[in-house]
């Protein structure tokens, strides 16, 4: 359950975002996570019922961003919808590809109280 | 508070963003953070790789399913390159020493650290292995991962090579089932060969998955216990040590 410890970083980085803004609670939290990037959605949902209780984000509401998998084959420069790491290039086969998105786990924004 | 690396209760934020806010609806303000969520942990495995690289330390990071045989792997190696090579060890269990003692048999110098509930090693528990060990300068420092396919997979280490071990115990599925593992190892060690004829374990087929996953991923498959290619990974160890200058 790596998706515990990514919460937990997450709880992290808004915690010190909301303290340099004096503020005491988070309403809102934006975060990207891509398609391709290892998180498991159902994992991660569980994790974050755990993680942010009694913490600045327990009452947050999550708006979570899935960014399809995009990949360039290097073989062919065809840029295709990859939805697995092991998915090949469309049109010429190759798996030498490289992944343009879906990678991302990004801490996007947050919203506080003024 | 952590004198080498600042750590400490909630002082855990090395974040140099400048951020943007701006007004939503009345009462609110919006911070636009756009941090990466792992950025902690890269800005240290980064720390960890620069250390390694000013020591010429060749860092290995050993990644696989519980029971692959990961810890055969190296106490054969420790044995049989003893002399040869300088190595140093660090052991990620969740909760024995069992790993530890092993390696420790073998005569090599081994720190443990124990994960507790942590499925996966991070850069800064081997931040502060390291800084408890005295590295010697030309060696190679092996970091066996926690027993699992999933996890570590994320959390760069600092390391220069990830290997990732499989046996021919597991299915042949393993590539394409835990395919993020396989897409950042460099080399894939297939172990316990000498199993081969009791078992339904198509190599070839194993092959051809990884390399979907990973193009560039070198394999070697070899048996811990019979010792069979076990030259294949000393060639390839030896070929990654950096030549002292
Ligand atoms: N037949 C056979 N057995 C092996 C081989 N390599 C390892 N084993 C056995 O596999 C079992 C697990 O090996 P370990 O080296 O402890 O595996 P590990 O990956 O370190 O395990 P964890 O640290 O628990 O994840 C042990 O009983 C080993 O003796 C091999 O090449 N052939
Ligand atoms: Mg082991
Ligand atoms: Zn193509």
């Amino acid at each position: 359950m790596h998706e515990l410890s990514i919460v937990m970083s997450i709880v992290e980085l808004a915690s010190a975002q909301a303290s340099r803004h004096d503020a005491s609670v988070i309403e809102e939290i934006e975060l990207d996570i891509g398609c391709l990037s290892g998180i498991e959605m159902e994992s991660f949902d569980f994790a974050w019922k755990q993680a942010v209780k009694r913490t600045i984000l327990e009452n947050a509401r999550r708006t979570v961003n899935r960014i399809e998998g995009r990949a360039l084959c290097l073989d062919c420069n065809t840029d295709f919808t990859m939805e697995h790491l092991y998915d090949g290039c469309p049109n010429c086969g190759s798996h030498l590809s490289q992944i343009r998105s879906g990678k991302e786990l990004k801490l996007r924004s947050l919203v506080l109280p003024d | 508070m952590c004198a080498t690396c600042g750590c400490g209760p909630n002082s855990h934020h090395h974040d140099h963003s400048h951020d943007h806010t701006h007004e939503s609806s009345p009462g609110k303000k919006v911070v636009d953070v756009e941090q990466d969520i792992l950025q902690e942990n890269n800005l240290l495995a980064q720390r960890n790789r620069g250390f390694f690289e000013g020591r010429n330390i060749l860092a290995i990071n050993l990644v696989s399913s519980p029971g692959s045989g990961k810890t055969s792997l190296l106490e054969r190696t420790l044995t049989d390159l003893k002399g040869e090579l300088s190595f140093a060890v660090i052991e990620g269990d969740q909760q024995t020493a069992n790993d530890a003692d092993r390696i420790h048999a073998t005569g090599t110098k081994v720190t443990q650290i124990n994960t507790g509930k942590g499925c996966h090693l991070d850069a800064h528990m081997v931040l502060h292995a390291v800084q408890g060990m005295k590295l010697q300068a030309d060696s190679v420092l092996f970091i066996e991962n926690v027993g699992n396919l999933v996890c570590p997979a994320m959390f760069d280490l600092g390391e220069q090579e990830r290997v990732v071990v499989i046996s021919v115990t597991e299915g042949e599925d393993k590539p394409i089932k835990y395919p993020d593992m396989f897409h950042s190892s460099t080399l894939c060690v297939i172990n316990k060969t000498d199993l081969l004829p009791y078992v339904k374990f198509n190599v070839e087929k194993a092959k051809e998955y990884a390399r979907k996953v990973n193009p560039q991923l070198e394999i070697i498959e070899l048996s811990c216990t019979s010792g069979e290619g076990m030259n294949l990974w000393y060639e390839w160890l030896k070929s990654k040590v950096l030549q002292p200058v």
